[in-house]
């Protein structure tokens, strides 16, 4: 994966995606997906927990405040979480949060929810594969940027009143 | 006679209620009055702008501001009392979260103009016509400032050193900083001034806030008889007192209103909204996605719900467009 100032070197953008798995499944498929050699492409930054109910909201919204164009979670199927619950508090959260960042303008493609077992490498390549083009068709998310954008309109304030030039009128 | 400390009031995307908070202070009011020398309060007294500006740069002792920042004036207004002030503290809910006039980072800014010159059922504009931002009367320039599109917390805008937080702050939490501020016993720097702690630490309810919930359904307060002895959350009303600092001592909660989050997080929360999110999905009793949604369809607005004070300080600040 690039960091941002080498793809502003390049000028090509590659879609980030941060990847939250859960230690006991996704990440031992995500392990097994590198050990069998499975392709796939290398724009997921894996993040491994403990358990998919360890992911708090709080985590994918930060994820995507600091730069991430996809955010993916991947936990163990339903009955076989570790800690019993934990991958069904995930879904319950996730499916209200998925609602909330709809209403917050976050595309539906940008955030996904996977089970996939620590046998499945297969699934790691087809859902990596898959949520990478989704993202690169959508376009870069970009919100640290967009934050700087939205604050130019203050330092229109400084340059007009307190630089003391003709103010620009809307 | 040593000189008083001089002490300003502010307002900016306000209501009005943290006025209203000063004056709640009573017979309390009188030993402020007599211990400071208030130099600016637009509300209550006629200082102007130019008086301020004549001010020596931090010769007010503390600038109170309350209300969001979402206009040029108020921006202008806030640097021009950060550069006059030892010390700013953002007073309230908007000051400090952005507050209720934060829910218009739902939004852009022509879609609000549009709806208010032109929508609104009480508008009747046939011409469309919007203010204009400078017109000439008299040989004189009037001018309006600029309305921006993102609406923003005070520290988003100026340095804050405290944050009196509140929809409006109690007046006990006033006198309290009042008295801090006069004794020169101050707190860390950033320090919010209420307890480090949920709410439900000090909720007249807590004994029957049950530890584990299987929410079915979430329940509108206006629509059921609320039982006045039991946690609100328990009768399935969403209250945000657990994600919400305590400090209030649960003024809505005694009135049988559930907490809708105005003293903003603890410390430890990066997200107000993003924390009781979660704290309420997690105990929905379904385990599969259509039952899940079913109970979860029974939040109508959750941004509007979660976030709303805190829209501006949150991670994702506003609506991406
Ligand atoms: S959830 Fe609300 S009603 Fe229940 S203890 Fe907490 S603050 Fe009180
Ligand atoms: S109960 Fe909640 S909404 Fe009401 S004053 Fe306290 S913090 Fe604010
Ligand atoms: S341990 Fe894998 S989801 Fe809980």
């Amino acid at each position: 994966m690039l960091t941002a100032g080498e793809q502003s070197k390049t000028n090509t953008w590659e879609p980030r995606i941060v990847a939250f798995f859960c230690n006991w499944c996704t990440y031992t498929a995500a392990d097994l997906a590198g050990v069998s050699r499975l392709r796939h492409a290398p724009n997921a930054r894996i993040i491994r927990v403990m358990c998919s109910g360890r992911v708090d909201p709080q985590f994918i919204l930060d994820a995507f405040s600091k730069g991430a164009d996809g955010v993916l979670l991947g936990g163990c199927h339903p009955g076989d979480c570790h800690y019993m619950e934990g991958n069904y508090k995930a879904l319950r959260r996730m499916r209200l949060l998925k609602r909330m960042l709809k209403d917050m303008g976050i595309e539906e493609h940008r955030f996904r929810l996977e089970w996939i077992s620590a046998s499945e490498g297969e699934r790691i390549k087809t859902v990596i594969n898959e949520m990478t083009e989704q993202v690169r068709t959508l376009g870069p998310l970009g919100l640290p940027k967009k934050f700087e954008e939205w604050d130019t309109e203050m330092e229109v304030l400084e340059r007009t009143v307190n630089g003391k030039e003709e103010a620009v009128h809307a | 006679m040593p000189e008083k400390p001089k002490v300003t009031f502010y307002w900016c995307a306000s209501c009005g209620g943290c006025e209203e908070s000063v004056v709640d202070l009573a017979e309390n009011i009188l030993d402020v009055v007599a211990a400071v020398d208030i130099v600016m309060w637009p509300v209550a007294m006629d200082f102007k702008k130019k008086d301020v500006e004549a001010m020596e740069d931090k010769s007010i002792l503390v600038s109170m501001i309350n209300g969001a920042i979402r206009t040029s004036e108020q921006e202008e207004m806030a640097k021009l009392m950060r550069r006059k002030s030892q010390l700013v503290i953002a007073y309230g809910s908007c000051a400090h979260l952005g507050g209720i006039p934060g829910l218009a980072n739902q939004f852009q800014r022509e879609e609000i103009l549009q709806y208010i010159f032109e929508e609104s059922p009480s508008t009747v504009n046939p011409q469309k016509t919007r203010p204009e931002r400078k017109v000439m009367t008299n040989g004189n320039a009037v001018t309006l400032p600029n309305f921006f599109n993102v609406v923003r917390a005070l520290d988003q805008v100026i340095d804050v050193d405290y944050y009196l937080p509140g929809c409006p702050p109690t007046p006990k939490l006033l006198k309290q900083a009042l008295d801090a501020l006069l004794s020169g016993n101050l707190p860390e720097k950033g320090t919010v001034l209420a307890p480090d702690i949920a709410l439900c630490d000090e909720c007249p309810k807590k004994d029957t806030k049950p530890s584990d919930l299987k929410f079915t359904e979430f329940k509108r307060p206006h629509l059921v008889q609320i039982d006045s002895a039991t946690c609100l959350l328990a009768q399935g009303i969403v209250c945000m007192g657990p994600a919400t600092r305590g400090g209030c001592e649960g003024v809505c909660i005694s009135g049988n209103m559930p907490c809708t989050g105005c003293f903003g997080p603890t410390s430890r929360v990066k997200d107000q909204g993003a924390k009781i999110l979660s704290a309420l999905a997690s105990q929905v009793e379904a385990k599969d996605e259509k039952g899940i949604d079913a109970t979860l369809a029974t939040i109508p607005d959750p941004v509007g719900t979660f976030y709303r004070y805190g829209l501006p300080i949150s991670l994702l600040r506003r609506k991406n467009f």
